[in-house]
């Protein structure tokens, strides 16, 4: 192992996870709001709506992310899509997760006991109130798992963008091996540094369930 | 007396599930302060007619009526949806299951529906909410979540909820079912107390004794209809039809 090489690149390497970092922080919010948005309409009374939502969730989870980027960026421009590496990385991933996250939520609020809706819906709240004061407030709390092990996918996943020549952790590894032929380092440092970041997850995830947790 | 409106009302109340016809054209009548007590086995159709009152059950035909108010009004989209949020603010409801809000403190059970649907203040809720926790003698539990409770205090808590919004009528779902037998006694104890306040009460039960103990009248149930009704002294003591001497034989003798 050539430790003095990796001492030299690390910084490189650093910089470029906090690419990593900032890609899939933004691509989390966009798929949140598309999540968000996909399981109210796959909840929703109007049928098309319903639709709506179904045939996301199915396009983004029934093929591959890898697809999905290379449609955005590549195929983009032949209908007047011309977007920059970077955002078009964070719009695919986004996308994606978005319609994992979609189901994520719906399963928490569905999971909600039904004679919690009953209940409030008895004492008069209206269908709104009742999902806002009651359904969601316990909701939240099962959506924290399944919403983290979603961001941890998306995480690793957003190792995908380097095919677009996104410039962050895995792209940048790939870059050096050009350089130095030592694979095994600069993999093993991308794959040290995924592992940090994926572990900082898991923390957070584990602060909100306890912050969450309904005693 | 005799002149009064009653306080509930159905007529000729069906409901079907699939092709099953669980209500079969029902009447049914409580007046103000009168206490009624529907049994029956299972299947019999008794908890859709109670949860067909505040429409958590739409009926295909029929009418029910609360205190001179159409509940199941022909109203659609939001305009039923503000009507029957109204009416519902006037019925108490009572589940098998508590359905307390698990996220929720006792006190927040309680004060969440005068403070947000009645905009009642905070301070004038709590004296509310420890009023009636002294009434159900939980006054001790008022920060405690539901989760601490044993399951009679937990359909102690939802009595003094369902309470809290001064309902016209309380409507009890099997409230004592899913307690271990130690635990009826306290709930049924609070019942008694409402009794004798006189509250309008529409009770689903498989208890009789207690049944016949609180109730001014017993509707027996059974395959969807109304099989027979009467005071619980004649109904316990000398009932006129068959089926209910099979159904009662079964239930006094256990």
């Amino acid at each position: 192992m050539d430790f003095s090489l990796m001492q030299r690149v690390f910084p490189f390497f650093v910089e470029a996870a906090f690419v990593t970092i900032e890609i899939t922080a933004l691509a989390l919010v966009l798929g949140l709001v598309a999540a968000a948005l996909a399981a109210a309409a796959k909840m929703s009374r109007s049928a098309p709506l319903r639709t709506i939502g179904t045939l996301y969730v199915s396009l983004f989870r029934g093929t591959p992310c890898l697809i999905q980027l290379f449609v955005l960026y590549f195929g983009g421009p032949q209908v007047g899509i011309n977007l920059e590496p970077f955002a078009a990385g964070v719009i695919g991933l986004g996308l994606n997760i978005g319609a994992y996250m979609a189901e994520s939520i719906r399963g928490a609020l569905v999971a909600v006991d039904r004679g919690q809706i009953e209940a409030a819906r008895t004492i008069g709240f209206s269908r709104f109130q009742t999902l806002r004061k009651v359904v969601l407030p316990q909701a939240a709390r099962l959506m924290i798992r399944p919403l983290g092990v979603n961001t941890v996918a998306l995480l690793k996943g957003s190792a995908l963008v380097s095919t677009i020549s996104v410039v962050e952790l895995t792209y940048t590894a790939q870059r050096f091996i050009g350089s130095t032929y030592k694979p095994f380092e600069i993999f093993g440092i991308a794959a040290l540094l995924y592992m940090i970041m994926v572990y900082a997850v898991a923390r957070v995830v584990d602060m909100l369930d306890k912050r969450f947790a309904i005693v | 007396m005799s002149m009064q409106r009653p306080m509930v009302e159905v007529r000729g109340a069906r409901k079907s599930f699939g092709a099953a016809e669980v209500l079969k054209g029902i009447d049914l009548s409580v007046d103000r302060g009168q206490i009624v007590a529907v049994i029956g086995p299972s299947g019999s159709g008794k908890s859709t007619l109670l949860r067909s009152i505040n429409h958590l059950e739409a009926l295909d035909s029929g009418e029910v009526w609360l205190d001179g108010m159409q509940v199941n009004q022909p109203l659609h989209g939001q305009a039923f949806e503000r009507h029957i949020n109204k009416v519902r603010q006037q019925m108490g409801m009572v589940f098998q299951h508590f359905n307390l809000f698990p996220h929720l403190t006792v006190l927040d059970n309680i004060t969440m529906g005068p403070v947000i649907l009645k905009g009642m203040s905070k301070s004038e809720a709590h004296a509310l909410a420890h009023g009636l926790l002294s009434k159900v003698g939980l006054a001790d539990k008022i920060d405690a979540y539901p989760s601490r409770l044993s399951g009679g205090q937990k359909q102690r808590v939802a009595i003094a909820r369902a309470l809290a919004m001064q309902p016209k009528v309380m409507l009890f779902d099997e409230a004592t079912s899913a307690l271990d037998p130690e635990l009826v006694d306290e709930v049924n104890a609070v019942m008694k107390k409402l009794a004798a306040e006189h509250m309008t009460m529409l009770i689903v039960t498989h208890e009789m004794r207690f049944a016949g103990e609180v109730a001014d009248r017993v509707l027996f149930m059974d395959g969807g209809v109304v099989v027979e009704e009467g005071p619980p002294s004649e109904m316990f003591r000398a009932p006129q039809k068959e089926r209910t001497r099979t159904f009662l034989k079964k239930y006094l003798s256990a």
